[in-house]
């Protein structure tokens, strides 16, 4: 669907549903460089499941206009203004690298406005490289090469594709390729700047599950358990095998946590 | 900063898309041999339906070893996904269905396997998708016969028989200015010697029966998703940018980005038109794909000597060649193309001329030249492990009139070779003596 969102135009995939505000709000935070694409399986699975999906292209990236936002805060308080746009009070929300940043920041200063968090491939800080940093500023297509090489666990790298047919690394790289010039480089800076990791795990309050993938060299799982650990109700997932790009590396696996994490809980 | 690291062509060749079996820990990829997979509850069986998971429901429609054959294959070209088909036409045809429908048309080299050109020429016009033939050095020639109904640009890496090396770059520009995409058939080169993407081609297709299986055991096809084409931006594409009523209204490019092309051919081309490939025929083309690189160097290395034959006998005067036609030979006039687009070997195919002064010419010659083979196996295949021979005009290209095999490159004397693995001596001697018997006064 398409939404405005401060002036520009933003694209949400409903996941194959029309958007329902009545029902339970998921927000779905795409990473560094990519769109709301990664999310295609858990998108379709949860819209067909009770809730109300919105697989976000953040500003600048997929089908969204606009330029890209230059701060994971920037980007939260553009969450916000979403569940606005959207007509939504309290959502979960479920972020991937960067976007996981931006959920756990969302929730530590808009708490009112998050049911619940689900991070994936996520750390308390994500220093970037000053290596890739400066490839990815310059546009250099190396860039997309060191986020597709390390960002992939073995199951990206040999395959094993749990979608029949797909190869993981070359969709990855296509993906990341038909973002426009620029983004990647505002991206990465935005997660390497990003320094309130542990002021806003001790301000989340609501259920926050962490899924990671235990072969995660750009997020290493220790990384996360230790974000997890700072978190007041926290539940930690680590998926053997998979690296940081966890949905698309093991969509069930991804689906399955997240459709517990979601159900109506006995409080 | 460390550089990326990926998985190189070996490597891939043998593990690409397959780990060790979950279930029983066999290292060799299992023949699932069965129709269907069972669900896990209902509401599995409903996700798997309606695209919410992934995994197999029924083996017209996906199959675990034939999804390691497409993922490894689709690794190996660079292309973000496969599908397998019952054979190289099967992955013709779903290609162009999955792309147009009645009305649409095709833009395609002139010298193309026999059996494409039936398909383009005599069949599909049948249901209403029609082609124009191009001369594949003729760049102006595909840049005009593009008109506002074409869906697709369409021809061989290497023409067969000809051996005309398609310019990708070149072509694949054309394309692109028109807002269409490349398919290009690799069957004669393998991703081992030519990667068509990364030279601009969109879609890539196989006959897997040829050299990615190399045993002549195996009949299957492949279709490849470059994922580079923006088919949004062109427009022309309706069934992959608008929502799909056979498929709970799915828009394919909004709900798989760059695996749209390859979601739909499976999703509709495979469910509905059904040419899929039978596990067994994906693990026989998984064991030729194994030892790819090693037979391409093969290949490569006994076609390079044939042709150094074949050469000294067409440069004696006392020789019985008249012509040797291969990518990699300074009188070939895209020779400075195949060292660009083949560097490693213009694949294992060589055609020639045997010199006759008979009133036959160089038909009858041909003939008794093909009789006489000890080694060479006279049939109608390529890309075997074994030395191959045949006679394209009166066999593989004998439905096209004069002026179509004219078209096509195919002259009445030309004999095409498929060299194999056998020592090259002995290939060497056995051409030699056939020579020798079919030209003698």
């Amino acid at each position: 669907m398409e939404l405005s969102v401060n002036g520009h135009a933003v694209y949400a995939h409903t996941g194959g549903r029309p958007f329902d505000p009545a029902l339970p709000v998921v927000v779905l935070i795409h990473g560094a460089g990519m769109d709301h694409t990664v999310w295609s399986l858990q998108t379709r699975y949860l819209a067909h499941h009770g809730r109300a999906v919105l697989a976000v292209d953040l500003p600048g990236h997929g089908r969204s206009a606009g330029a890209p936002l230059a701060s994971v805060a920037e980007l939260a308080d553009w969450i916000v203004a979403l569940l606005d746009a959207a007509g939504v009070e309290r959502a979960a929300l479920v972020g991937h690298s960067m976007g996981a940043l931006v959920a756990l920041d969302t929730a530590a200063r808009h708490g009112g406005r998050v049911e619940s968090l689900a991070l994936l491939g996520v750390a308390e800080v994500m220093p970037v490289h000053p290596d890739l940093l400066a490839a990815a500023a310059a546009n250099d297509p190396s860039s997309i090469e060191l986020v597709i090489g390390w960002g992939h666990g073995p199951r990206g790298h040999v395959g094993g594709s749990a979608a029949p047919g797909l190869a993981l690394l070359p969709g990855g790289r296509r993906l990341m390729q038909r973002t426009p010039p620029g983004v990647l480089g505002v991206d990465l800076a935005a997660c390497n700047a990003y320094a309130r990791g542990t002021e806003a795990a001790s301000a989340v309050a609501c259920p926050t599950l962490f899924l990671l993938g235990a072969a995660d060299r750009m997020t290493p799982a220790k990384a996360g358990r230790a974000l997890a650990a700072k978190v007041k109700s926290s539940q930690v997932v680590v998926l053997p095998g998979i690296g940081h790009m966890v949905m698309t590396e093991s969509p069930d696996a991804v689906v399955d946590a997240l459709a517990e994490h979601l159900a109506p809980k006995a409080r | 900063m460390a550089e990326a690291k990926f998985l190189k062509f070996d490597t891939l060749s043998l593990h690409a898309g397959q780990r060790p079996d979950p279930a029983t820990g066999a290292r060799a990829v299992p023949i699932y041999q069965s129709t269907s997979f069972v669900f896990d509850d209902t509401d599995h069986a409903a996700s798997l339906f309606n695209l919410e998971r992934a995994g197999h429901i029924y083996s017209r429609i996906s199959n675990p070893t034939v999804a390691v054959l497409e993922e490894r294959l689709a690794a190996l070209e660079g292309g973000v996904g496969a599908v397998c088909t019952a054979s190289g036409q099967a992955a013709l045809t779903l290609a162009i269905l999955t792309l147009m429908d009645a009305g649409g048309h095709i833009v395609a080299s002139s010298s193309l396997y026999g059996g494409s050109r039936n398909l383009l020429a005599y069949t599909l016009p049948r249901f209403g998708i029609t082609t124009t033939f191009v001369n594949p050095r003729d760049l102006d020639g595909f840049r005009n016969a593009i008109r506002p109904e074409t869906r697709l640009v369409f021809g061989e890496v290497l023409g067969n028989p000809g051996l005309e090396v398609l310019d990708i770059p070149k072509v694949s520009q054309i394309a692109h200015d028109a807002g269409l995409p490349l398919l290009v058939d690799a069957t004669f080169v393998t991703p081992y010697l030519c990667k068509p993407l990364s030279f601009g081609a969109d879609l890539v297709m196989h006959s897997c029966t040829k050299w990615l299986a190399g045993h002549g055991v195996a009949i299957g096809g492949v279709v490849i998703d470059g994922g580079t084409f923006d088919w949004e931006a062109s427009g022309k594409f309706p069934t992959l940018t608008e929502p799909y009523a056979g498929y709970h209204g799915i828009d394919f490019v909004e709900e798989f980005g760059p695996a749209a092309f390859v979601m739909r051919a499976r999703a509709e081309g495979l469910r509905d038109f059904g040419a899929c490939m039978s596990p067994m025929n994906a693990f026989q083309i998984l064991q030729g794909v194994e030892t790819l690189p090693l037979r391409m160097k093969g290949h490569i290395h006994n076609t390079r000597k044939v042709v150094g034959f074949l050469e000294s006998e067409a440069y004696s005067d006392k020789g019985s060649v008249a012509w040797v036609t291969y990518p990699e030979l300074v009188d070939h006039p895209d020779h400075r193309l195949s060292a660009r687009l083949l560097p490693h070997g213009a694949g294992s195919i060589i055609s020639f001329g045997i010199r006759s002064s008979d009133p036959g010419g160089g038909r009858d010659a041909g003939r008794r030249f093909i009789e006489k083979l000890a080694l060479f196996s006279h049939l109608a295949n390529v890309g075997d492990a074994k030395s191959l021979v045949i006679h394209p005009a009166s066999t593989t290209h004998a439905q096209l009139d004069a002026e179509a095999l004219k078209a096509s490159g195919v002259g009445e004397d030309m004999i095409r070779l498929s060299i194999g693995l056998e020592d090259c001596d002995d290939l060497i001697d056995d051409l030699r003596q056939a020579l020798r018997a079919a030209t003698k006064p």
